[in-house]
């Protein structure tokens, strides 16, 4: 069996989720419970396993089933394992009045997979969400916490490729440019 | 009618950065609050402006700040209300995106006006680029004593911060976000009491949205009764609104409230009109919550006035032949939108995005997009149509929280205005399996007047 | 005190009290059905919807109707107010619609269910459901989750009542399960295995408003009316000890606490007294317990069995003494 790897935030991120902590009363630290799961999404590969979250429970001083209620029931944490760059095309109506519905279809055919999949070599997850808040520059994408706007195919292509060469995954933290 | 307030220096490149804000005339009206007036003078000149929610209620932003309880010892919070998730909706991301000062000296303001020490931001997660964003503009102001302890060398002190939502739509729900603030499921709150009186952490809390927040400060500069000598009626000042859908320039405007709708959409101050030339076939004007209206009431009201873009023109009619101005989330449908599909879409939203704290909208939501879905994919039956606004009828206003009326109302509007296009889905099953048959043969209502 | 008039009855009840606990104070008819609220739990009620009512006046300062239908159960009375339960058509139609959403995603399994006769859902849509379901698509199902060997979860009849959440926080030492996902498909879980065991854990099978909690150590033992309720205690360090042993004959086949007229328990029992103490000797028993709310149990009761039985010796001695049977004398009616 190979030997767990022991979770715990990089001392940099458990200076950011102590200063998240310190931004609400006292006692109330619990309220720190969405940045630090999307810290910990972002730390621990894009997703939000069982000792994750019991390590988010640790530093939060509750009880971990007080974590597995709140992940759950947000649409953007993972709780099961997704490939590097999650692409999450919004189908609300006002964008698929402009093609989203083609550009999940195309996603599909170009990467093989269905919605809800991972590609085989772990690169890409397809998932579809609902509204953006993206209307205006329809079709669209995100990917981290990047928004990819006004999408053709052959955009969406280009985009592809710029993700398998750069091979990284793209989260939340990820700085401005 | 092109007045423009919230938005008057979007043109300025930078303005993101304190210096050119300032600038620009930014903080000047937390330098005119906090040295000049008393709390409840600046919440006297919120009043007198008639400033209304935002956010898509459309409450008097002044009233609701009257109602905040003020035991002595305990805190009072200010939260904006930053979770704009309404489909069609996306002028919270554009002005906090471009303008992030504009709302961060509202907050101040704001603060001031509430009596709150600490305040924050809760913006939807998805949004974390546009807290980047935020984020840089409060360190700027801590950089410059805008935030902090005794402001401006007064004794006024504040504390700003933002937290991420986890991506639900529930939590723009005022305690739904409270609930989410305070790092649990944004279940929203049995109510009374109110989160004037029982908010954050138990204590008196006020939840604004973005663009009213960020209309605050202009309110100060300019004093309530002027701001009110802006719109038309009691719908006063300006609003954004975010246009999209089969229109050649969707985008964020700003108008005056009062312009009339046509213009709005065929201008090319505005929407410039209907994308390829088609004609309108339908119009959402307030975010997928609101009745949807065919091309002819949301051009002219019943009785033949012509509809304006304020709070009391698109609801007039009530439900039957008017709608609401909502978030002011502006989808337009060309004749080759499918109305039947457009309407699953929306049930899938609510269905997706019921919390499932409360039975009619957990169970209700669901059955409406299975039974549209149907419809949708040629599996409908007539008797189908009835059960729907029968369902819609058994949520509305049986909910804790306005979800279950923002479920039913699209369902009950589309059948109202639509019944035909639903009929010949159910009709025609295999004429509908394409689910591009509008765009080649776009669906003509027979009681269709012939709109401007 | 505030004056409240329910369905044209006038109670006076002091401020803070809810219209429910006023409609509970008058009783009868006009009192709301109730799913998810419980008196003896905090922060309770208001979810499940079944409660509401519609206030046609909404205090004497203040006479204007309120708008919707309210949560009985949460919205306390003011002075003056006016309410409709049984006497609004409108409102009983709203509670037909509240009854049908609750049950279009219930499996009906009631023939197979340990909670059938003493289940909250079964009577509200006795009282309160249509004969036949519009509802034409599969039922929802869940993943079967063990969550220890006292009590059985079958989420597939789940209502979301939030009770047994609300008694893991206010009476157990850790809560360990919770509310998963959300929407349709939130569900009662403990989210990974884990059994939900402490000293409190099986109140939650009391608390239950449907067979989504029932006892394991009673499964499939006994339709609940062919049990025998009786009042018992013992000396118990845990709880109070007073409880209600369910007999088969002379074999207890479980162990609950003791529920009032509106089924809720008042005294919380331990699971010592609820699942290690099977046997008569550990009990000192009061007597036969009186369902005081309408149920298929008291329909069975023994005592009528009793009273028919000693119906039967009586004519028997008759007979044998050469008298004529008394007919007319036997009553099935306590």
């Amino acid at each position: 069996m190979a030997e767990q790897k022991e979770i715990k935030f990089s001392e940099e991120s458990l200076k950011v989720a102590l200063s998240l902590m310190r931004r609400y009363p006292v006692g109330k630290q619990k309220s720190a419970m969405l940045p630090l799961l999307h810290l910990a999404q972002a730390e621990f590969d894009g997703w939000l396993s069982v000792p994750v979250m019991n390590y988010v429970a640790s530093l939060l001083e509750i009880k971990p089933v007080e974590v597995y209620e709140v992940a759950s029931f947000y649409s953007m944490f993972n709780l099961k394992p997704v490939g590097k760059c999650l692409l999450e095309v919004c189908h609300t109506s006002p964008c698929w009045l402009n093609g989203a519905d083609e550009l999940v279809q195309h996603l599909q055919k170009k990467l093989n997979i269905k919605v809800g999949e991972t590609t085989a070599d772990g690169m890409f997850s397809l998932k579809t969400v609902e509204c953006l808040g993206s209307c205006g520059t329809a079709p669209m994408l995100q990917c981290g916490s990047k928004y990819y706007e006004k999408l053709t195919h052959d955009k969406m292509d280009e985009l592809l490729d710029q993700f398998k060469q750069k091979g990284e995954r793209p989260t939340y933290l990820d700085p401005l440019q | 009618m092109a007045r423009k307030i919230l938005l008057v220096n979007d043109h300025i490149e930078g303005l993101a950065n304190i210096d050119v804000y300032r600038r620009n005339g930014g903080y000047a009206a937390v330098e005119k609050a906090l040295k000049t007036m008393t709390p409840d003078a600046v919440t006297e000149e919120v009043k007198k402006s008639g400033l209304r929610g935002r956010g898509g209620a459309g409450f008097p932003a002044g009233m609701k700040w009257s109602f905040l309880a003020k035991p002595p010892g305990v805190p009072r919070y200010l939260v904006c209300n930053a979770d704009e998730s309404e489909p069609g909706t996306f002028k919270d991301r554009y002005l906090m995106e471009r303008n992030p000062h504009s709302l961060i000296e509202g907050m101040i303001v704001s603060s001031f006006a509430l009596g709150a020490r600490t305040s924050y931001i809760y913006i939807r997660g998805e949004y974390y680029y546009v807290l980047q964003i935020l984020e840089k503009a409060i360190a700027e102001a801590y950089e410059v004593g805008l935030l902090g302890k005794n402001i401006m060398g007064t004794d006024f002190s504040l504390d700003l911060y933002v937290q991420p939502g986890g991506g639900a739509y529930i939590c723009g729900e005022e305690t739904g976000l409270i609930e989410s603030l305070e790092g649990k499921r944004g279940n929203p709150r049995i109510k009374p009491p109110f989160p004037a009186v029982v908010g954050v952490w138990g204590c008196p809390t006020v939840v604004n949205n973005v663009e009213t927040i960020a209309a605050v400060p202009h309110i100060v500069n300019m004093t309530g009764d002027e701001y009110a000598k802006i719109g038309i009626g009691r719908s006063t000042g300006t609003k954004l609104i975010s246009a999209s859908g089969h229109i050649n320039k969707p985008g964020v405007y700003e108008i005056e409230l009062g312009l009339p709708v046509e213009e709005f959409i065929y201008s090319d101050a505005y929407c410039g009109g209907i994308s390829e030339g088609r004609s309108l076939k339908a119009v959402v004007a307030g975010g997928s919550s609101v009745p949807v209206l065919p091309a002819e009431l949301i051009l002219k009201t019943a009785a033949g006035e012509p509809r304006l873009m304020s709070y009391e023109s698109l609801s007039d009619g009530g439900f039957a032949t008017g709608t609401m101005l909502g978030s002011g989330g502006f989808i337009v449908y060309s004749e080759t939108a499918c109305m039947v599909r457009n309407l699953w879409n929306f049930s899938r939203f609510y269905h997706h995005e019921s919390c499932g704290q409360c039975s009619p909208c957990r169970e209700g939501t669901g059955w409406m997009e299975k039974i549209l879905h149907n419809i949708e994919s040629g599996h409908g039956k007539v008797t189908d149509l009835d059960l729907l606004v029968d369902i819609c009828k058994k949520i509305e206003g049986n909910t804790i929280c306005p979800l279950g009326d923002a479920a039913a109302w699209p369902v009950a509007s589309h059948i109202r205005h639509f019944r035909e296009e639903f009929e010949y889905h159910i009709n025609n099953p295999e004429k509908v399996k394409d689910p591009r048959h509008c765009e080649k043969q776009p669906f003509v209502r027979k009681a269709q007047s012939n709109p401007a | 005190m505030f004056k409240v008039t329910i369905d044209g009855i006038e109670t006076e009840v002091e401020p803070g009290t809810t219209i429910l606990q006023a409609a509970r104070k008058i009783g009868g008819e006009i009192v709301p059905p109730t799913m998810c609220y419980y008196s003896s739990l905090e922060g309770s009620g208001g979810y499940c919807r079944t409660c509401i009512v519609k206030v046609s006046a909404g205090s004497a300062k203040d006479p204007r109707p309120m708008p919707k239908p309210v949560a009985s159960c949460r919205t306390p009375v003011q002075d003056g107010m006016v309410v409709q339960n049984i006497t609004s058509p409108e409102l009983l139609e709203a509670r037909a619609g509240v009854v049908e959403f609750l049950l279009i995603n219930h499996p009906l399994d009631c023939p197979v269910c340990d909670q059938a006769g003493e289940c909250d859902l079964q009577n509200l849509g006795f009282a309160h459901g249509k004969e036949e379901s519009r509802y034409d698509f599969p039922r929802r199902v869940f993943e079967k989750k063990d969550i220890g060997n006292k009590i059985q979860l079958h989420m597939t009849r789940c209502i979301l009542c939030y009770r047994c959440v609300k008694v893991a926080d206010q009476l157990t030492p850790g809560r360990v399960h919770g509310v998963m996902n959300r929407g349709d498909v939130a569900e009662i879980s403990t989210y990974i295995e884990q059994a939900v065991d402490n000293d409190m854990s099986g109140n939650m099978i009391d608390v239950c408003p449907v067979g989504a909690l029932t006892d394991k150590t009673f499964r499939f033992k006994s339709r609940v009316w062919f049990v025998n309720p009786t009042d018992a205690h013992r000396n118990c360090t845990k709880c109070s000890g007073n409880v209600v042993l369910w007999f088969h004959g002379t074999e207890i086949y479980r162990v609950s606490a003791r529920k009032n007229e509106w089924n809720e328990v008042k005294e919380f029992i331990c699971n010592d007294c609820r699942f290690e103490n099977k046997k008569i000797e550990n009990w000192v028993v009061e007597g036969p317990r009186k369902i005081e709310r309408k149920s298929v149990i008291s329909q069975n009761h023994y005592e009528q069995y009793n009273q028919l039985k000693a119906q039967i010796e009586k004519q028997r001695a008759r007979l044998a003494n050469g008298e004529t049977p008394d007919i007319g004398d036997i009553s099935l009616r306590t």
